[in-house]
């Protein structure tokens, strides 16, 4: 045996002892929270602390930061946040801009999960198939997720600013440039576009996983019996792919959601707070804001944390129904 | 064995910690070479005192701005700051009264300034030395006027008549916006204040909504509308600080209010571009006012070395090396003595009568536009009325609904501070 195989022998044998004997004064179900205790120590440290101190901050007012120091205020600050005469109206809320920051997060997670979902469905299929150059598309499309969001904001804030490469391409063919980040509307399509080319790739990988785990015979079952490519599709892939569409679906969600650095970098939340979503609203109230009120910014995060939660369990919830 | 362990660790850890003694880190951010000049000074200043060593962390405005108050509060962050924004830290502020040779040579010549960093009238401290007296001012693309036969508005003139002047460039020249001003609430507090905004009421509380407000408001809206103004610098985006500095570098624009601070950027990247001025201050029925600023190189109370932090500040402060400071880095000292006597700056004609212009316009500056810039709850207006008429700009409110905005977001602000 060579020195390192020993050495190595050695260290794998060196839990061994305390194993056996918590082996022998702990019961079989007990040892289990032994293996599990480091990886929920980081858990606790990293998130249930977090967690925990974004309550207290949710609870407590002022500006200071240290715990200790903050007045309790009960449920102030979820009040202030959800004091509207009529929710629809952003503009006759208290806090009109994390109303603002509410709706178009709606509108943008409708938007761009439903149309990721769509977009990555359809390039996964046309990936699955044997096509020229697949596996340079393949790469091509998942290549945007390898960049930084703030990288892929700078490229298409280049692209899409007054002077930028679209609208000098406009200008060649003819047309009229356009301000495509100073109008609310293009704003908002622009920001959900570059949030669906960034991420479209690792969503497509995982369909296309999906598709390749159906099996051949399946498909070649159905091509025996000249099922329609529409219901082939509808009866048999979409059913089978669906546990990989739920997985993306999730998790798409969750980032929407959460969409923040992207968009923050494209449009400043602008023009106006069209672009505005509510992350940007709880770093703007927490962190950037003259006055810094972390108790807004902590509120707000646990109304976000509170819907995601729903969404999430509601979702489980679909997919056990269609698995049961 | 184990003794050699403890005895080595030992070691390291004294070694650390003499090399450590007498550090004074500074976060430093440059608006033109602010950093860099420090640097050239705090070598000759360490040279002369071995047993002190400066160490200069260049970062960002943004990165100073929005990690140092959550730094302080935890204990930590550098011995001396250099930030525009004093309300956040001013319960960190180290007095350097104890550690300056001369308390009474700091009030003389820096005594305007000192009580921006003060917390009220009965607050003597010395807390910092400004790294600069910034004035806002219209800086002028005189070749577009020329090139318009259009004369530059001169030194009495009303907004109004700057407005004028600036739309009829606009359209014989064909640029895209006639003037644009920087998106920030400080920016507007001049031209408010010369239409007659008092920006408190008689009790010193806030009050910004007044007739001289809204006289500025209503026509800035209007003017971004008609494009004497080019709105955009301010619509854009939903918060936060947003300079127009490309598009006058650009010749895109006539008039850019900004102010001296970005004189030496003007000097690197305009160059001989074009021909361009300070104008005077415009006027309205409050004054011909722009609003002064800057940035100081504030000490703070968390650090070990307040002696050295005093000795170092009490070096750059000293007369003959504050204004070699101020040539080198081209900007208007907030030496009084300094002020009054001129310094011989290394610029360009333009550049030179440039700094002139500003240092005559610090003198003539409102009393209300220095109290304004110097109040705690400074930063709270600008950031609403900032963030409230670019709203009104991109169209998602009238301006009507802006004033309560704005009001409420000042008054939201003190009651947050005050708990």
């Amino acid at each position: 045996m060579n020195p390192i195989s020993t050495l190595f022998a050695f260290l794998m044998n060196l839990p061994e002892r305390p194993m056996r004997w918590a082996q022998g004064r702990l019961s079989k179900g007990r040892l289990g929270w032994v293996f599990v205790a480091p990886n929920l120590a980081v858990f606790a440290l990293f998130t249930f602390l977090p967690i925990a101190f974004d309550i207290h901050y949710a609870l407590t007012g002022g500006t200071n930061l240290l715990p200790s120091q903050r007045p309790y205020v009960g449920a102030e600050n979820f009040a202030s946040l959800l004091d509207c005469t009529d929710h629809f109206d952003a503009n006759t809320c208290h806090r009109d801009l994390f109303w603002h920051g509410v709706w178009n997060t709606l509108r943008f997670v409708v938007f761009q999960v439903g149309l990721m979902l769509a977009f990555s469905l359809l390039t996964a299929i046309v990936l699955n198939r044997k096509i020229i150059g697949r596996s340079f598309f393949r790469a091509a499309f998942f290549y945007p997720v390898l960049l930084s969001p703030v990288v892929v904001a700078l490229i298409w804030k280049w692209i899409l600013q007054r002077e930028g490469l679209l609208n000098a391409a406009m200008i060649g063919v003819g047309a009229e440039p356009t301000n495509w980040l100073l109008d609310p509307h293009w704003a908002f399509f622009w920001s959900v576009f570059v949030s669906i080319w960034a991420h479209m790739g690792f969503y497509t990988l995982i369909l296309l996983a999906g598709l390749q785990a159906i099996p051949a015979e399946i498909n070649e079952a159905s091509q025996m019996d000249a099922t329609p490519p529409w219901r082939h599709f509808r009866r048999i892939t979409l059913p089978l792919l669906m546990p990989n569409v739920m997985v993306v679906l999730v998790l798409g969600l969750i980032r929407a959601v959460q969409v923040f650095d992207e968009v923050y970098v494209l449009t400043g939340g602008g023009p106006g707070s069209a672009t505005v979503f509510v992350v940007q609203y709880i770093y703007k109230t927490g962190f950037a804001d003259q006055i810094r009120q972390y108790g807004l910014a902590a509120a707000a995060s646990l109304l976000l944390a509170g819907v995601l939660l729903v969404l999430t369990l509601a979702q489980m919830k679909g997919s056990q129904k269609k698995n049961g | 064995m184990r003794h050699a362990i403890i005895a080595a660790s030992l070691a390291v850890l004294l070694t650390s910690a003499t090399a450590r003694a007498g550090e004074v880190r500074i976060a430093c951010y440059s608006d033109g070479n602010e950093c860099e000049s420090t640097e050239i000074l705090a070598a000759r200043f360490m040279q002369a005192n071995p047993d002190i060593k400066i160490a200069i962390d260049k970062m960002s405005f943004k990165a100073i701005q929005e990690s140092l108050p959550v730094q302080l509060a935890a204990g930590q962050g550098p011995d001396i700051v250099r930030t525009t924004d004093f309300g956040p830290i001013m319960a960190y502020m180290l007095d350097l009264t104890p550690y300056v040779k001369d308390p009474a040579y700091w009030e003389a010549n820096y005594g305007g300034t000192l009580g921006w960093m003060r917390r009220d009238a009965n607050d003597h401290g010395i807390y910092g030395l400004m790294t600069q007296l910034t004035i806002s001012a219209p800086l002028v693309n005189k070749t577009l006027f020329d090139q318009a036969g259009v004369a530059v508005p001169k030194a009495g003139a009303t907004w109004d008549e700057w407005a004028t002047a600036v739309k009829q460039v606009k359209e014989a020249t064909k640029i895209v916006g006639g003037m644009a001003w920087d998106r920030s609430g400080a920016r507007f507090a001049g031209p408010s204040i010369s239409m007659g905004a008092t920006y408190f009421a008689a009790d010193g509380s806030p009050a910004v909504i007044d007739d001289g407000f809204k006289a500025m408001a209503s026509r800035y809206v209007a003017w971004a509308k008609d494009g004497t103004v080019k709105g955009d610098i301010w619509s854009q985006a939903a918060t936060g600080y947003r300079d127009a500095f490309d598009d006058f570098a650009n010749g895109r624009i006539a008039v850019y209010l900004s102010g001296s601070w970005q004189l030496s950027r003007l000097e690197k990247t305009v160059g001989d571009g074009f021909d361009w001025v300070v104008g005077a201050e415009p006027c309205g029925r409050g004054g011909c006012t722009g609003m002064p600023g800057g940035a100081a190189f504030v000490a703070l109370k968390h650090s070990k070395h307040p002696k050295d932090v005093g000795a170092f500040l009490d070096y750059l402060a000293s007369a003959p090396v504050y204004a070699e400071w101020m040539v080198m880095t081209s900007n208007v000292p907030a030496n009084v003595a300094l002020q009054k006597k001129g310094l011989p700056y290394k610029l360009s004609k333009a550049g030179t009568a440039a700094i002139q212009q500003f240092g005559a316009d610090a003198a003539t500056l409102t009393p209300l536009a220095y109290k304004l810039q110097g109040d705690v709850m400074s930063r709270p207006i600008f950031g609403a009325v900032a963030d409230r008429i670019a709203a009104v700009m991109a169209g998602q409110m009238t301006l009507d609904q802006a004033y309560a905005r704005i009001t409420s977001d000042v008054a939201d602000a003190v009651a947050a501070s005050k708990k």
